[in-house]
């Protein structure tokens, strides 16, 4: 089966200008230099990333609020740039996004039946005007919301509940994909494992394929089947949770990976803790070769000259182990990292 | 013992009535000890810090009741000026945004001078030479060409760094830090929490650390308070906790969090929300979400009780908590 979306070599560079009257272009900022990935029908991609690594721009690019530089977006082959009016349409109601803040992303002077039903004003082919209000208290029901709340305002629910306001808004066109960029990472732990289980039980009922973008790497080895790892603007490593999490080859996965704080105690001894130096490099400046290496304790001088494709290290090529997947290093090597428990 | 917090009380006037954040806390940090205060938004884990820091905002906040002693002095009986001869000089903060808690118009090494301008009385120009000699301490690379920049021109992990810095700039005896790394990427976060374990070793601080995030905890702290509607429902040596909650809301916490090292199934969730603060429910105030809960949580308080040397637990039903946590 073909992937339901695919996305090859997308750029997304924003030009620096200065001046008034003669704008001069003199640079620009590299948010994302190059990505590919596919997604299945059905499955959860997780992306991770610090910030600034051009993870939500991605998102949002897959569903046109930004218009890439170059490069392809592909929904089930088809590429989205070559279409236009209707056929675009008809593909952007497939293609829904879930927003982090549930704060900022709900119009205040709206009710909550209102903010959900505002897609059909858009695509009214999805439910006819007579039948939304309908539609609405169902979603309100699916996302666990009291269908009774349907003219109630944002501000009378919590962070959770809102999340919840959002969720049902992107489920509203019955899409098949939905972009969730940061979706729990502004609540509170207790509420945050509600969201996520009513995400996982949304995708089985519906049948749901996700881009689940996160910085938190707990939360998308949970979710996501497969894993991208982004850098400045780039994937640098990518296969399923296990080979990203148990096996990664990648440094600076092993880095992230090492970094991230584990509920338990007892990890503290036996966790060796890679401590990158320095911050990440300037979208506007990015570095020679391997955009890492300035950060990287394995750098030589073939990692300033040679930019280190997204490909199955030519060392693991015939070996049967989860390290093989891909990796843009030029000395990917497995790492184990103690990531807690047992 | 360097600080002890004794039955505090903190209410908060509000349109809406009177917002109880503080309901009766106690914990006691000692020279070289990490306390992690852990507890979700609401909770009361900031504003008790603030009301030890002296900083809350009066009005509308209101200390109703209790003692603060540190070093042995009722901080809460002290006036002003003495308040503030403590504050900065004996005990620091640090807090989430660096950025909103620097001077965005002056540079770095005026705010880190000032401390030694107006506590110790340097002169400008020895001020100087002690920010460049604290910047290097905490770190921040080329620091001779770095100290007359401003705020914004640094990173969010350097701007931690430059907080960290100014918060050890006079060697308190007692940090207070309030989620120092929540707004930071975690490779940057360890770098700033080695940084602040480091300096606490050297300096035989006592440390606050206020947060939400259960790995933090486990990764830095030696006992740790659990807070839930103003009050501490949990208090333990760090290694206890992890192994087995002693109350049904640390558990669900615990229980809560998805794992780095394997997938696990569906995750546990507490069901409903954190209260109003305007409207505690009587009793235990975690009994409307606890599967735990009976008639008597409906109505009594419960105290805490002791589970474990230097252990208690504000659970009536703690002893079964902890029997079904450890199997």
């Amino acid at each position: 089966m073909p992937p339901i979306l695919e996305v090859r070599g997308l750029v997304k560079h924003y030009p620096l200008t200065r001046g008034v009257l003669f704008k001069k272009r003199i640079g620009a900022v590299k948010a994302v230099d190059g990505v590919d990935f596919e997604l299945a029908a059905g499955e959860t991609l997780g992306i991770v990333g610090e910030s600034g690594c051009g993870k939500s721009t991605v998102a949002k690019m897959l569903v046109g609020l930004e218009r890439p530089t170059a490069g392809q977006i592909l929904y089930k082959g088809e590429d989205l740039a070559a279409l236009s009016g209707r056929a675009l349409k008809a593909v952007r109601r497939n293609i829904q996004m879930v927003f982090q803040d549930p704060y900022t992303s709900l119009n205040p002077r709206m009710t909550v039946g209102d903010i959900i039903g505002e897609p059909y004003e858009i695509h009214p082919e999805v439910a006819p005007k007579g039948d939304r209000r309908r539609r609405v208290r169902e979603l309100l029901d699916v996302v666990g919301l009291n269908p009774e709340y349907i003219n109630r305002y944002p501000h009378q629910f919590s962070g959770g509940q809102r999340q919840r306001i959002g969720i049902a808004r992107g489920l509203a066109l019955r899409p098949e994909i939905i972009v969730a960029d940061e979706p729990v990472s502004a609540l509170d732990v207790s509420v945050q494992a509600q969201v996520v289980n009513l995400l996982e039980r949304l995708q089985g009922e519906f049948g749901l394929s996700y881009v689940f973008i996160a910085h938190d790497l707990s939360v998308v080895r949970h979710i996501a089947d497969r894993v991208g790892v982004m850098y400045l603007g780039r994937i640098v490593e990518t296969g399923t949770d296990a080979e990203i999490y148990d096996h990664p080859t990648h440094p600076y996965t092993q880095a992230l990976l090492s970094a991230v704080p584990v509920p338990d105690p007892d990890a503290r001894e036996r966790r060796e803790r890679i401590l990158l130096t320095g911050d990440v490099p300037s979208p506007t400046n990015i570095p020679s070769g391997c955009r890492f290496r300035t950060r990287c304790w394995k750098a030589r001088e073939r990692c300033a000259l040679e930019v280190p494709a997204l490909a199955v290290p030519a060392a693991l090529h015939d070996v049967a182990t989860p390290a093989r997947h891909r990796s843009a290093c030029h000395f990917a090597d497995e790492k184990h990292i103690v990531l807690g428990g047992a | 013992m360097l600080l002890e917090v004794r039955d505090l009380y903190v209410e908060f006037r509000t349109r809406e009535g009177i917002a109880h954040a503080v309901n009766g806390v106690s914990y006691a940090v000692d020279a070289g000890e990490t306390l992690a205060v852990l507890g979700e938004s609401g909770s009361g884990k900031s504003v008790t810090a603030q009301a030890v820091m002296g900083i809350l905002d009066m009005p509308p906040g209101r200390i109703t009741g209790g003692e603060i002693l540190f070093q042995g002095r009722d901080l809460l009986t002290l006036k002003e000026d003495e308040r503030r001869k403590v504050r900065g000089a004996r005990m620091a903060m640090i807090f989430q945004d660096a950025l909103s808690a620097l001077n965005p118009v002056l540079s770095v090494g005026d705010q880190l001078g000032e401390m030694f301008v107006v506590h110790r009385g340097m002169s400008k120009k020895d001020a100087r030479a002690k920010a460049i000699e604290l910047m290097d301490r905490v770190r921040i690379p080329a620091a001779r060409e770095r100290v007359g920049q401003y705020p914004h021109q640094f990173s969010g992990g350097m701007r931690q760094r430059i907080m960290i810095a100014m918060a050890m700039a006079l060697e308190p005896a007692l940090i207070i830090a309030d989620e120092p790394t929540t707004a930071l990427d975690v490779t940057v976060q360890a770098q700033v929490m080695e940084l602040l374990a480091e300096l606490q070793r050297e300096l035989d601080m006592g440390l606050i650390l206020i947060t939400h995030d259960l790995g933090v905890v486990a990764d830095v702290a030696d006992r740790i308070a659990v807070m839930y509607a103003g009050r501490i429902i949990e208090t333990a040596p760090v290694h206890d906790i992890y192994k087995a909650a002693a109350h049904p809301y640390t558990q669900g916490l615990l229980d809560s969090i998805p794992r780095l090292h394997h997938k696990g199934r569906e995750l546990y969730a507490i069901k409903g929300l954190p209260p109003s603060l305007l409207d505690i429910p009587p009793g235990c105030a975690f009994h409307p979400r606890c599967p735990r809960a009976r008639d008597v949580c409906r109505t009594d308080v419960p105290p805490l009780h002791p589970v474990a040397p230097d252990r208690r637990s504000a659970c009536h039903f703690w002893k079964e908590t902890l029997d079904a946590s450890h199997s």
